[in-house]
């Protein structure tokens, strides 16, 4: 039986972990590799890495770290953070990665997914959308959240996925860094437009945060950062609590 | 040494990584002399079935099917996996090796296409990959066509259908699942594949 996913995130700045809430009060949480290698160890089904620096140099800093961390990483790694171009992928593939994570430059250049898709595969594309409640419906904002777009979030991972996307990692601004639980309306309206896998991100605080959104926004893998780095939940007994309430997961892991 | 056949088609690098870690001697290469030099063989794969028609043109569908013939221990890895059917509905034009019959199909509109994610295996037991391997591990899909279950099958997975998550005969080996994303579950697979 096909399992939901728990993936962990590990926002990158400068070459190293860090977490805060919605891009401040940064704190050092580790070595990149060694986080990801930890959270495999615990159970995590997947591990997403995102470069957050600003500043220049980021590229070379980022393959550095891609590279230490898949040498001895066993699970799907998915690399996103300021990949803009064909050759920026494919050097983040080189690397070790074994999918890419796309955001504004898919909204700039939706033909980018096509691109990225043909040379290496939909199942290596993933097109990031970061969406936020404006009036009764769900806008895409780019540039970590600080441009609107106008777009609809709803109609754009349609597109997105028409365009030869693999899996749609959709975040709710509104919930990033609260803890407060998952989109749940945000999370199903996208998943029942799509039919590629949708991973729910922004919000996740507690076991039952998973469940409700696998249940009621019928993600198909979900996404957390923080809950994980600093121990609040240990993926283990998350899995072991999803599993009570028959949300099928890979276990043992 | 073990020749992992690169036919231009995505990203080889994980599966190397994989031996690398197993300690394995391990090359990269579209080289049909290098291929039959080796003493294992891999062919890995991701993406359109399309992609294998690179195999035809260079020279290198007929050294893999030499080498299978000799009972060369071979690993094909989702799409090559998938070669060693007759085709598949993907890209009907271009044909697989044809070793095991039938070909391969779109998942029922019941689900969600593609299959990604990790998913329980039914292993048969006694194929020498499987060894030290639990009944029901889980290991790691992404994949929007599927082989069908033959006598063949080495272990099925579920999704809409039952479908060959693996299939063996003799020293030849297929997994639709990807191995070197699977945890302790697939390296334990890939040990298993270098001591055959």
């Amino acid at each position: 039986m096909l399992t939901k996913r728990i993936i962990a995130c590990l926002d990158m700045n400068g070459g190293r972990v860090v977490k805060g809430v919605r891009f401040e009060n940064l704190r050092d949480a580790g070595d990149p590799a060694e986080c990801a290698r930890e959270h495999a160890r615990q159970g995590a089904d997947e591990i997403v890495l995102l470069d957050i620096t600003a500043t220049s140099g980021k590229r070379q800093t980022l393959l550095q770290a891609v590279r230490a961390t898949a040498r001895s990483l066993f699970v799907p790694f998915t690399v996103g953070g300021g990949i803009r171009q064909v050759e920026d992928a494919a050097a983040v593939f080189e690397a070790g990665a074994d999918k890419i994570a796309i955001n504004s430059a898919a909204v700039r250049e939706p033909e980018l997914i096509g691109k990225i898709a043909g040379r290496f595969g939909s199942q290596a594309v993933v097109v990031a959308i970061d969406a936020k409640k404006v009036n009764r419906s769900f806008e895409v904002f780019v540039a970590s959240g600080r441009e609107a777009t106008g777009l609809n979030a709803v109609q754009w991972a349609r597109e997105a996925a028409a365009c030869g996307a693999g899996e749609i990692l959709l975040t709710s601004m509104d919930r990033d860094g609260t803890k407060s639980g998952f989109d749940c309306g945000l999370v199903r309206e996208v998943a029942e437009a799509v039919s590629i896998p949708v991973i729910a991100s922004g919000g996740a605080g507690s076991a039952r945060d998973f469940i409700e959104v696998f249940r009621e926004g019928r993600a198909d893998a979900a996404l957390a950062a923080s809950i994980f780095h600093f121990g609040i939940e240990n993926i283990a007994q998350l899995k072991s609590e999803l599993r009570a309430a028959d949300i099928p997961v890979r276990w043992p892991c | 040494m073990i020749a992992i056949v690169d036919y231009g088609a995505g990203n080889l690098n994980s599966v190397k990584k994989a031996f690398d870690y197993l300690g394995a001697e391990v090359v990269v290469t579209d080289h049909v002399e290098v291929i039959g030099e080796a003493d294992r063989i891999v062919l890995p794969g991701v993406g359109h079935f399309s992609s294998l028609r690179a195999l035809q043109g260079s020279g290198l569908r007929g050294a893999l099917l030499q080498a299978i013939a000799a009972g060369k221990p071979f690993l094909g890895i989702c799409l090559g996996m998938q070669w060693l059917f007759e085709g598949s509905d993907e890209c009907a034009e271009v044909a697989g090796a044809g070793i095991f019959p039938g070909m391969c199909r779109k998942f029922p509109t019941s689900v969600k296409s593609p299959h990604v994610g990790w998913n329980s295996l039914t292993l048969r037991p006694g194929s020498p990959l499987w060894r030290g391997i639990a009944q029901g591990s889980f290991v790691y899909y992404t994949h929007s066509f599927h082989a069908p279950v033959l006598t063949e099958t080495s272990a099925a997975s579920e999704y809409g259908l039952r479908f060959s998550g693996a299939v063996d005969r003799g020293e030849l080996f297929g997994v639709q699942f990807h191995p070197e994303k699977s945890g302790e579950v697939g390296l334990a697979m890939l040990k298993n594949f270098c001591e055959v």
